[in-house]
C-alpha cells in the first residue's frame, strides 16, 4: 500500500463548513464511498436541492421506515427509473415555479450503466435540467458483488466466479453520456473531496443535463480493508484507471493531473477482487489504460484553431 | 359545446379540461392520436402542461411517478404492450397512493401482433391496485375522465379508464363537451397534504420492513374499497352540474329479467339493442354494464344479480387455462349467497372480432335454451 502525503487528504475548510444535509447513522458498511460522496454531493448543493434513488446500495443506507438520514426530499423509485422520475419532478417543479431547486437522481452502476440506460438516454437526449450522478462500485453490490457492465476486466464477483473473471473491459459510459452532447460531464472520486464539491456547485448553475461519473469504493465487493478505501480510490486516478475530468460544452479539463507513476499492476494488487487477473489481463488493462489517457489529455489540450 | 370526437379525442379533451399540469407518454397504436392531440393543444397554449415525450411507457409512467410525487395533476394514456411494459410501475403507483389518471385503449396482447380490441391487457393488471374503469362511449370516456379525478384525488389512489380499441377509440360520435369554468368548479386544483416540497423535507418509498409493510398494503386496499363509496357521491354531483348519469355499474331492464348480460365496453352497445329487440319478442332479458372493476364491486354483484335465474358474463378477455375474467370473479362474488343463479360465462370478440347483435341473442339463447352452463366457458363463434 501507497503511503499518502498530507497535503493530498487535505479537506478545504469551505467544504466541511456547509450545511450537513446527510445525517449520521446510516446503515452503509465502513468504507463505504457512496454515503460520503452523497454527503459531500449535498454540500456543494445546498437545501434546495431534491433527490431520487432507485434501487441501488443507498435505498438501503438512507434509512428503513420511518427513519431516514436525508435533510432534503427524497423520493425512491423502481431500479431503471431513476431519469424518468427525475425529469418529472423537474417538470412539476418547473409548474411550481421552483425552477432553482435542482432534482438529484443518485444511482449505482447497476441502475446507470445497464438496466436504467434506457431512461437514462431519454432524458440525456431531451436535455432534461437534472443532474444526474451515477456512484460507481463496479458491480451489483447492493444483492452481493454480481458483475455489471462497469464491472473491470478481470475482476472476481459471484457471477464471474474463480477463474471464470470477467473478460470484457468497462463498458464506457462517460463516451456513452458525451455523445448526447449534454451540457456538461465529469467525473469524481471520494479521494478527492474538494473537487467533488467544486463539481457539484459548478453542476448546480447549468441547464440542461449533468452527468456525474462517481468512483465509490466498495470495501466488501472490492475485497479490500475498509480503512483503505480512499487509498484505493486514490490509486484508481493516480494509476489514471479512473481519471479525473469534466467536460463543459465539450470542453475538456483534466482536474486531477496524476503525481506519481502507479501502474494498474499497483492498483490490482491491494483488492482481492483482482487476485485471478494474469499478468496477460494486467497488461491488456495496462494498455488500454494507457490508450484511453492519451486520448483524454488529447482532448484536454486541444484548442480549437 | 356539442363536438364530433372519437374516442381517443374525447380522452384528450378530457385531459384538457382537467388542466393537467404534467404528461408524460409514448405513442402505440391505437392510442396514438390521444398523443398527437395533446402534442398540439399544448404546443398551442391551449392546455398550460408540461409534456414529457419519453423514450418507453416504463418511462412514461415513471415520470409521473415524479410529478405526481411533487403535487401535481398528471396524465397519461397506453394500451396493450405498453400498458403491459408500465407493469412494474403500476404497482408502485398505487403502493404511493399517487392519484395518477390513465386512459388505456383495450387492445389484444401480443405475442402474434394483434392491434385490435380485447380487453386482457387491462385484466392483466387488475391486481395492481390502480382502480379500473370501463366506457362505453366517447361521451362517457370524457366525463370517466373528469369524474376520475376527483374520485383519485380524494381517495389517493391511480385510476385507470379503459375502452375498444378502433370500436371506440377510433369511432367518431356526437359529445357534449363542458365549459372548463364548469369543470374547474366541478374538479378544484390538486393540492396534496404531502409532495416533494424542500420546505418540509420528507422521504417517500423507502424500505418498509416486515413490522410495517403488511399494514401498509392493508391501506392500500382500504383505499380502493373506498371508491366504492365515495365514487357514487362523485357521480351524483357529476349529474347535478353536468346532467349525465353515471354509476358503479349500469343496469338496464333488470326488474323483472330472468336473465342477465353482463359486458363491459363497447359490446354493451350492441347487448343494449339486442335486449331491447329480444324484449319485443316477450323474453325477460336484462344487462348489467361492468363500470367500475376495481376495486370490485361485489355487494352491488349480489344485490343486482343474486336474485335472477341465469347470468350470462361476456368476457372480451381471456386467461388462458382460467377463462373470461369478469365471468370467474362474478362466479366467486356470488358463491356464498344461498341461493344463485345459473351462471353461464362466455368468451367472444378476442383480438377485435366482431360481435354482433346476432351473436349476443344466440349466446343468450343458448343460455336460455340449457339448464346447465357446466361452469366451462363457451368460446362463441370460435372457428372449428
Amino acid at each position: 500500500m501507497e503511503r499518502t502525503t498530507q497535503k493530498m487528504i487535505e479537506i478545504p475548510r469551505d467544504v466541511m463548513a456547509g450545511e450537513e444535509l446527510w445525517q449520521p447513522g446510516v446503515l452503509s458498511c465502513q468504507g463505504c464511498g457512496a454515503s460520503l460522496a452523497l454527503k459531500l454531493a449535498l454540500k456543494g448543493l445546498g437545501r434546495r436541492t431534491v433527490v431520487v434513488i432507485p434501487a441501488c446500495c443507498m435505498s438501503i443506507i438512507v434509512g428503513s421506515y420511518p427513519y431516514s438520514a436525508s435533510q432534503v426530499p427524497l423520493l425512491h423509485v423502481p431500479f431503471e427509473t431513476a431519469a424518468a422520475a427525475a425529469s418529472g419532478i423537474r417538470a412539476a417543479l418547473d409548474v411550481r415555479e421552483e425552477k432553482d431547486v435542482v432534482v438529484m437522481a443518485w444511482a449505482g452502476d447497476g441502475g446507470t450503466f445497464d438496466i436504467g440506460l434506457q431512461a437514462l438516454s431519454g432524458a440525456a437526449e431531451r436535455n432534461d435540467d437534472i443532474l444526474y450522478v451515477c456512484y460507481d462500485n463496479e458491480a451489483y453490490m447492493n444483492t452481493g458483488i454480481q458483475r455489471s457492465g462497469a464491472t473491470p476486466a478481470g475482476a472476481w464477483t459471484t457471477t464471474t466466479p474463480g477463474e471464470a473473471i470477467k473478460e470484457e473491459p468497462k463498458k464506457d459510459i462517460e463516451k456513452i453520456m458525451l455523445s448526447h452532447g449534454i451540457p456538461y460531464m465529469a467525473t469524481a472520486s471520494v479521494a478527492y473531496p474538494a473537487d467533488i464539491y467544486t463539481k457539484f456547485r459548478k453542476a448546480r448553475s447549468i441547464k440542461g443535463t449533468k452527468f456525474i461519473h462517481m468512483l465509490s469504493p466498495c470495501p466488501p465487493g472490492w475485497q479490500i480493508d475498509s480503512a483503505d478505501s480512499i487509498k484505493v480510490s486514490r490509486m484508481a486516478t493516480q494509476s489514471k484507471v479512473f481519471p479525473i475530468y469534466e467536460v463543459e460544452d465539450g470542453r475538456y479539463t483534466i482536474n486531477v493531473y496524476p503525481e506519481r507513476k502507479v501502474t494498474v499492476k499497483d492498483y490490482v494488487k491491494p483488492q482481492g477482487r483482482f487476485r485471478y487477473m494474469t499478468d496477460d489481463i494486467i497488461s491488456a488493462a495496462q494498455e488500454l489504460v494507457d490508450r484511453k489517457w492519451e486520448n483524454l489529455t488529447g482532448m484536454a489540450n486541444f484548442k480549437a484553431p | 359545446m356539442r363536438q364530433l370526437l372519437k374516442g381517443n379525442y374525447a380522452a384528450a379533451e378530457g385531459a384538457r379540461l382537467c388542466r393537467v399540469k404534467v404528461i408524460s407518454a409514448y405513442p402505440i397504436t391505437p392510442q396514438t392520436s390521444i398523443v398527437e392531440r395533446l402534442s398540439e393543444i399544448c404546443a398551442s397554449g391551449e392546455l398550460d402542461a408540461k409534456f414529457i415525450k419519453v423514450e418507453s411507457e416504463h418511462s412514461a409512467m415513471a415520470t409521473l411517478v415524479g410529478a405526481s410525487s411533487a403535487g401535481v395533476r398528471t396524465f397519461t394514456a397506453t394500451s396493450s404492450n405498453g400498458l403491459l411494459l408500465m407493469h412494474e410501475v403500476l404497482h408502485w403507483v398505487a403502493g404511493a397512493r399517487l392519484p395518477i389518471v390513465m386512459t388505456n385503449v383495450n387492445r389484444a396482447v401480443s405475442g402474434g401482433w394483434n392491434i385490435w380490441a380485447d380487453q386482457t391487457d387491462s385484466i392483466s393488471q387488475r391486481d395492481t391496485g390502480w382502480l379500473q374503469i370501463y366506457c362505453e362511449s366517447s361521451q362517457e370516456v370524457l366525463d370517466s375522465v373528469i369524474m376520475a379525478y376527483r374520485l383519485a384525488e380524494k381517495i389517493l389512489m391511480p385510476v385507470m379508464l379503459t375502452y375498444d380499441a378502433f370500436f371506440l377509440s377510433h369511432t367518431t360520435e356526437v359529445v357534449d363537451v363542458p365549459d372548463i369554468e364548469r369543470v374547474d368548479e366541478f374538479l378544484p386544483p390538486y393540492r396534496p397534504d404531502f409532495k416533494l416540497d424542500i420546505d418540509n423535507p420528507r422521504m417517500f418509498g423507502g424500505l418498509i420492513s416486515p413490522d410495517y409493510f403488511y399494514e401498509h398494503r392493508y391501506t392500500v386496499h382500504k383505499a380502493s374499497l373506498e371508491a366504492l363509496n365515495y365514487y357514487p357521491e362523485v357521480c351524483r354531483e357529476f349529474k347535478d352540474v353536468f346532467g349525465r348519469e353515471y354509476d358503479v355499474t349500469e343496469e338496464y331492464r333488470i326488474d323483472d329479467a330472468e336473465l342477465v348480460v353482463v359486458t363491459a365496453g363497447t359490446i354493451t352497445s350492441v347487448a343494449r339493442i339486442t335486449v331491447d329487440k329480444m324484449r319485443e319478442a316477450g323474453k325477460k332479458i336484462g344487462l348489467m354494464k361492468l363500470r367500475v372493476f376495481r376495486p370490485a364491486p361485489v355487494d352491488l354483484w349480489r344485490n343486482v344479480l343474486g336474485n335472477v335465474a341465469k347470468v350470462v358474463v361476456i368476457d372480451r378477455n381471456l386467461s388462458p387455462g382460467l377463462g373470461g375474467v369478469f365471468a370467474d370473479e362474478i362466479q366467486a362474488a356470488l358463491y356464498p349467497l344461498e341461493t344463485r343463479p345459473l351462471i353461464y360465462p362466455v368468451v367472444a370478440g378476442l383480438g377485435g372480432r366482431d360481435v354482433t347483435p346476432a351473436d349476443i341473442e344466440g349466446i343468450i339463447n343458448h343460455a336460455l335454451s340449457s339448464d346447465d352452463p357446466a361452469g366451462a366457458p363457451l368460446f362463441w363463434g370460435l372457428k372449428q
